[in-house]
């Protein structure tokens, strides 16, 4: 029982890790020159990622997260 | 009524708000006074980590450090909340669930080991106290520049009010007055920039505004970049690809730095519960994020108003402002053509402007003619940052010492009643000590802050991970980990700061990385040395793999 809400812990970890490396050190820095070809309204899309969309995605990642444990103490019985 | 008034006003109303907070809230008990009984609302935790967060630094000097780098200012913007997701995903449910005090708390029970606890009790003091030298002197400018108070009345003005309510209520006292700090901080920082917005696009939110058409019709950026390039200078949004290798390295230091400050850290223990410390985290960053995604759309605002009116006007016809800042010496014109018109351009052997990054917020109401209220608030915002920032710091070292050294290593018999007298003892020292170090601040302050962030990517951060996720990590594999990241890290920055006495030149950094960045390395260090040797050595003992596995799981 233990186990199996640990391994599903670590498996959302993996995904969520894996976006929040993508949005911010891919799209933000690594992928920005090729991105800023790309335009929101007046913001070059790399440079909105790097000074905008990662800080969004950042609070929205936490809060995914919350919801998605949430969830999984329910199941398992948890109060805390 | 002019801004000298509205500035005292709103600085004594707040301040008055603070002392009345710790009055209502005085610590009864040790659990009170370290993590204020662990019933603080996730709400509120959330902001006072925010208030906890957001420095001097953040408040005043970031938004100006990102207008003159345009894009590579995003360094700091990704770096100081990226780690916040590290902090809600990896670490914070665990070490709330975990129960304890303090960090040096965690990494001496999960290491079995004195030394390992002495170790992080030392990274923890000296991590905290170089931080919060720096707030103090922020404090002093603030009062010095804007209420023509001495810097050093200044000083004891804001260590007195620290010295009240921190050594009054302990974290129970910081935490309520953090909360209020933040509120006055983040209404201090957004109001002016609505007002900036829409003058400038008429749109009321920054955060769209930045990305608007200005008032004739040609988007804000695309301005921005026009005008520098007229200037002389890179394009704004332009990314700069023989730098971008640093920004990679320094955006990720200051992300696990983050994540492994003390300070930062000890605000989980806050709370009742272990959702409660994921939820937690995550109001944290939202609070923290309407500043930091706020400040990059002052900064260009700033940048524009600031081209608009100085570049090639008359010396003589500049507005008011302009000499007032330049009295404080942060604004400096040397008319080097004797033209009497002012030329700030890329090119230093022309250029005649000299302008201090911190003006860009804190003159930025007077630039943008902003009604003199205005003024006094950023005062009290500036001082809320630094006075939040510095309450909490002081708190780490004085449970460092009155919880992890006196009881812990010295004296397990003191009792609940003499270790509140110690803990209230060695924070009033460390107020005082800190003050004293913020009338004389040695030059390298901001240096050492890099430091700051380095040791704790390079020591703390590593430790803490490997004893949740790997029930293998053993006190030798932690121990040479921390002790080989942390001398790495130091070494690099010492010789390559030159502030710092080094002699290292820029040309012979590692694949590139400045000092900034290399915490990064130092951390990726820490963990190969940490896993190699603990898969070397004796395996860890029964109770400790219970204590792992207990931290994993909720109740």
């Amino acid at each position: 029982m233990k186990e199996k809400y640990w391994r599903k812990n670590i498996f959302y970890l993996r995904i969520l890790l894996t976006i929040w490396f993508i949005c911010s050190f891919g799209f933000g820095i690594l992928l920005a020159e090729n991105l800023n070809q790309f335009y929101l309204g007046g913001f070059p899309l790399g440079f909105w990622f790097a000074q905008q969309g990662s800080i969004y995605m950042f609070v929205i990642l936490i809060f995914i997260y919350v919801y998605l444990m949430n969830k999984l103490d329910k199941k398992h019985n948890l109060k805390e | 009524m002019d801004a000298q008034f509205w500035t005292y006003l709103l600085v004594g109303v707040t301040f008055s708000l603070y002392i009345g907070i710790a009055i209502w809230t005085r610590a009864q008990s040790t659990k009170e006074f370290y993590v204020a009984s662990g019933g603080i609302h996730p709400v509120l935790n959330g902001m006072a980590t925010a208030a906890d967060w957001m420095s001097a630094a953040s408040f005043i000097s970031m938004a100006g450090i990102i207008s003159f780098l345009g894009y590579g200012g995003s360094q700091y913007l990704m770096g100081w909340t990226g780690g916040y997701v590290l902090l809600a995903l990896c670490l914070a449910p665990y070490l709330r669930k975990f129960g304890k005090f303090t960090v040096p708390d965690f990494i001496g029970e999960r290491y079995y080991s004195k030394n390992a606890r002495t170790i992080a009790l030392i990274c923890a003091i000296f991590v905290s106290f170089t931080y919060v030298v720096g707030q103090m002197k922020g404090v002093g400018v603030a009062f010095s520049r804007f209420l023509e108070i001495p810097y050093d009345l200044g000083v004891i003005i804001g260590i007195g009010i620290v010295f009240f309510y921190a050594v009054l209520g302990g974290m129970k006292g910081i935490t309520y007055t953090q909360v209020a700090q933040y509120c006055v901080l983040i209404f201090a920082f957004t109001v002016p920039a609505i007002f900036i917005s829409l003058q400038a696009t008429g749109n009321p939110i920054p955060q769209i505004g930045f990305g608007s058409k200005t008032t004739d019709g040609v988007y804000l950026l695309e301005k921005l970049n026009q005008l520098s390039v007229d200037l002389g200078f890179e394009k704004y949004t332009d990314i700069n690809q023989t730098t971008l290798i640093n920004v990679f390295f320094i955006t990720a230091a200051l992300m696990f730095g983050t994540a492994g400050l003390p300070h930062v850290i000890v605000r989980f223990f806050t709370v009742p519960k272990v959702r409660d410390a994921r939820i937690s985290a995550g109001w944290a960053l939202l609070f923290i994020s309407f500043l930091y995604t706020t400040a990059p759309a002052v900064a260009a605002f700033a940048k524009v108003n600031l081209i608009n009116t100085v570049s090639n006007a008359q010396y003589s016809e500049v507005p008011q402002w302009f000499k007032n800042w330049e009295n404080t010496g942060l604004l400096q014109f040397d008319d080097k053509n004797a033209d009497g018109i002012i030329q700030y351009v890329a090119d230093e052997e022309v250029n005649e402007l000299t302008i201090d990054r911190d003006i860009m917020v804190l003159a930025n109401p007077e630039i943008a003619n902003l009604p003199p209220w205005v003024i006094g608030l950023i005062v009290a915002g500036g001082l809320a940052a630094a006075l939040s920032t510095a309450a909490g710091l002081l708190l780490v070292i004085s449970t460092s010492i009155s919880h992890d050294l006196l009881k812990k290593n010295i004296n397990p018999n003191i009792s609940e009643k003499g270790e509140l007298w110690a803990a209230r003892i060695s924070i009033a020292v460390a107020v005082v000590a800190a003050g004293l170090a913020g009338l004389n601040p040695p030059g390298f302050v901001a240096e050492v802050v890099a430091l700051a962030f380095g040791l704790a990517a390079s020591s703390f951060f590593p430790a803490i991970i490997l004893g949740i996720f790997d029930k293998r990590m053993n006190k030798e594999g932690a121990l040479s980990g921390m002790i080989v990241g942390v001398v790495f890290t130091t070494i690099y920055i010492f010789y390559f700061k030159p502030q710092l006495g080094g002699s290292g030149l820029p040309k012979d950094y590692l694949f590139g990385i400045s000092p900034e960045g290399i915490g990064t390395i130092g951390m990726i260090i820490n963990f190969i040395v940490s896993l190699v040797v603990s898969r070397l050595t004796r395996p860890t003992p029964e109770n400790i793999r219970d204590l792992v596995e207990s931290i994993r799981y909720p109740k």
